[in-house]
């Protein structure tokens, strides 16, 4: 019986990456997304709400509920469920709308 | 804006899952130039969600049923004229006589800098469907992920929620869900299905001309068995424990209604919930256009379609899950009758009278079948009383049922277009796809809930830059 996702489809992927999240390196392989690489770190949280300051990450995982939007690379609000991870992208918590930069 | 030079093409096809794609070979078959678009990297829709290439999988077979027809399908695109467009978002689609025009936006989320506008003389909407929610005490504690979703990042990023996840919630992708992330190595302590499976035998018609679901059924039930997963039907999760993550959830029988019993909570120890109620079509394109709807058995709003695909609109086809939520041979059906009638409309290609026959006849016994099953798995009125006053019902607004109570209660909403201009509800990121079926029927207190219209005149969402650009072309705006 398989014992990883990767193990049951005979998975062997191209070599993994580097990726960071809030300054923490983890690693990713080719074709995934963001999302997939923290969960694969065992990370399921990378987003507070703007009302009640709450964690969040990915829910529906097909682009449709925006819970999982997340800051890569400076941009706020990306759905990490769609956007495949790309080496040394840097991954940070959004908190609320993303946009204090803006000093909105 | 980009505009293609191969334009107009015969059809557009939005959606490159099983219908999307049998529409589009079938068409490209019998001599139309066909396009082909979807938002993702890859074609297969949500049902055949595979790695990246770079993953390289040699059993991507392994998390699928009838990987096959999808083999089939996949080689028959490469081997057409079909262009296909991945990465592309469609948010409106416009009548520009003698054209539509489909607009989109291009890049893995829809955020590279170029739109794109593709123009054809036909349009196939293929666009499936999304799962349905009913919110819960602590439905929002990261950790807890939609069934859909467990299974999307299942399929396509080979990675998992947890290591011990319990799957909740009603409808048959529940089995699928719980057998993929028990083959995956999760362990899953409880499939909790909220309706009772008897409720089949009420359709024995249905049942008996469609013996292929029963198969697959005892398929799923038997994966069940060797992994241990213990299934425990009219039940639901009624609270999830945890401050930052899942630790727990209880899971309580239900009465007929859906509605609790008393004392029945038992707690199962969990790092991860699977749940979703079934699935709602995604229609908004069609909506916008003036398509006509209807209520279907599970209380989804879904397409009125012809008998040869056609909306109400003429020139704008639907396959798949837009119809009523139906699986995936029903998309394949649909999409390959589509993709038949659009050529002949066209006057592509020699008429095919037989093998619209045998399609139709297929679609209508597929058809009997969905309906019986989404009529066993409608949501039973009862799933109300699970809430309690500080459960958040709208994600994205944190609007909680609290709030939608006081909206109907005492400021006398019964709708939920009334509630969300009371509340927030519903008026976030996600247009209300999440909480929609939720304050719908809290709006509706104790009588039938309306089906929320899906209706969003922007299907994603869509930078201001890019409409700037819209308005700077007179003759391409929405």
């Amino acid at each position: 019986m398989a014992r990883t996702p990767a193990e049951l489809v005979g998975a062997q992927p191209d070599p993994p990456f580097e990726i960071t999240f809030d300054g923490r390196r983890i690693t990713a392989v080719p074709g995934q997304s963001v999302a997939a690489a923290l969960w694969a770190a065992g990370i399921l949280s990378w987003r507070t709400t703007r009302t009640g300051g709450r964690p969040r990450g990915a829910f529906c995982g097909i682009g449709q509920c925006f819970d999982c939007l997340v800051t890569i690379n400076g941009d706020p609000n990306r759905r990490a469920c769609l956007v495949a991870a790309r080496p040394g992208d840097a991954v940070t918590t959004q908190e609320g709308h993303g946009h204090d930069r803006l000093g909105v | 804006m980009t505009d293609s030079a191969s334009e107009p093409y015969d059809l557009a096809v939005v959606g490159a899952g099983p219908a999307g794609l049998a529409g589009a070979v079938a068409a490209a078959e019998l001599g139309l130039g066909v396009v082909l678009l979807d938002a993702s990297a890859h074609t297969g829709g949500q049902f055949y969600r595979q790695p990246a290439p770079q993953a390289r999988a040699a059993r991507p077979e392994a998390l699928h049923h009838d990987w096959s027809a999808y083999a089939g399908l996949r080689r028959r695109l490469a081997e057409s004229s079909v262009r296909h467009l991945p990465g592309h978002h469609v948010w409106s689609i416009t009548h520009e006589a003698p054209a539509w025009s489909v607009h989109c936006l291009t890049g893995d989320d829809g955020s590279d800098e170029q739109p794109v506008r593709v123009r054809a003389r036909a349009v196939l909407l293929a666009t499936g469907a999304y799962e349905r929610h009913l919110p819960f005490p602590g439905w929002t504690l990261p950790g807890v992920v939609s069934a859909g979703g467990a299974q999307a990042m299942l399929k396509s990023g080979l990675v998992l929620p947890g290591r011990r996840i319990v799957v909740a919630g009603s409808g048959p992708l529940l089995l699928a869900v719980a057998s993929s992330l028990a083959a995956a190595g999760a362990r899953v302590p409880a499939l909790v299905e909220a309706s009772g499976y008897l409720a089949y035998a009420r359709h024995p018609r249905a049942l008996a001309a469609n013996p292929q679901k029963a198969a697959e059924a005892l398929v799923h039930g038997a994966a069940l068995l060797r992994h241990g997963v213990r299934l425990r039907s009219r039940s639901a999760v009624t609270a999830v424990h945890g401050t930052d993550r899942v630790e727990a959830v209880t899971v309580t029988r239900l009465d007929r209604t859906w509605r609790p019993v008393q004392g029945s909570g038992r707690r199962i120890a969990c790092d991860a919930l699977a749940v979703g109620h079934g699935l709602v079509p995604q229609i908004e394109l069609a909506t916008a256009l003036g398509c006509a709807t209807r209520t279907s058995a599970d209380g989804t709003s879904a397409l009125v379609l012809g008998p040869l695909q056609e909306t109400s609109v003429r020139g704008l086809w639907a396959a798949g899950e837009t119809g009523g939520v139906g699986g995936v041979r029903l998309a394949l059906a649909e999409g390959e009758l589509a993709g038949i009638a659009v050529a002949a409309r066209l006057g592509a290609g020699r008429a095919r009278g037989s093998r619209i026959v045998q399609l139709r006849r297929r679609r209508d016994r597929m058809r009997a079948f969905a309906d019986a099953m989404a009529a066993a798995h409608t949501p039973g009125p009862g799933w109300r009383c699970w809430l309690a006053d500080d459960t958040d019902v709208c994600r994205c607004e944190e609007v909680t049922a609290g709030r939608i109570r006081e909206a109907v209660d005492d400021l006398g909403a019964r709708d939920a277009r009334t509630v969300k201009l009371l509340t927030r509800a519903g008026m976030g990121w996600c247009q209300g796809r999440m909480c929609g079926p939720a304050v719908a029927c809290l709006a509706a207190r104790d009588g039938a809930p309306e089906p929320p219209p899906e209706r969003r005149p922007f299907a994603v969402p869509v930078p201001m830059s890019v409409l700037a650009q819209c308005a700077d072309q007179p003759n391409t705006a929405p």
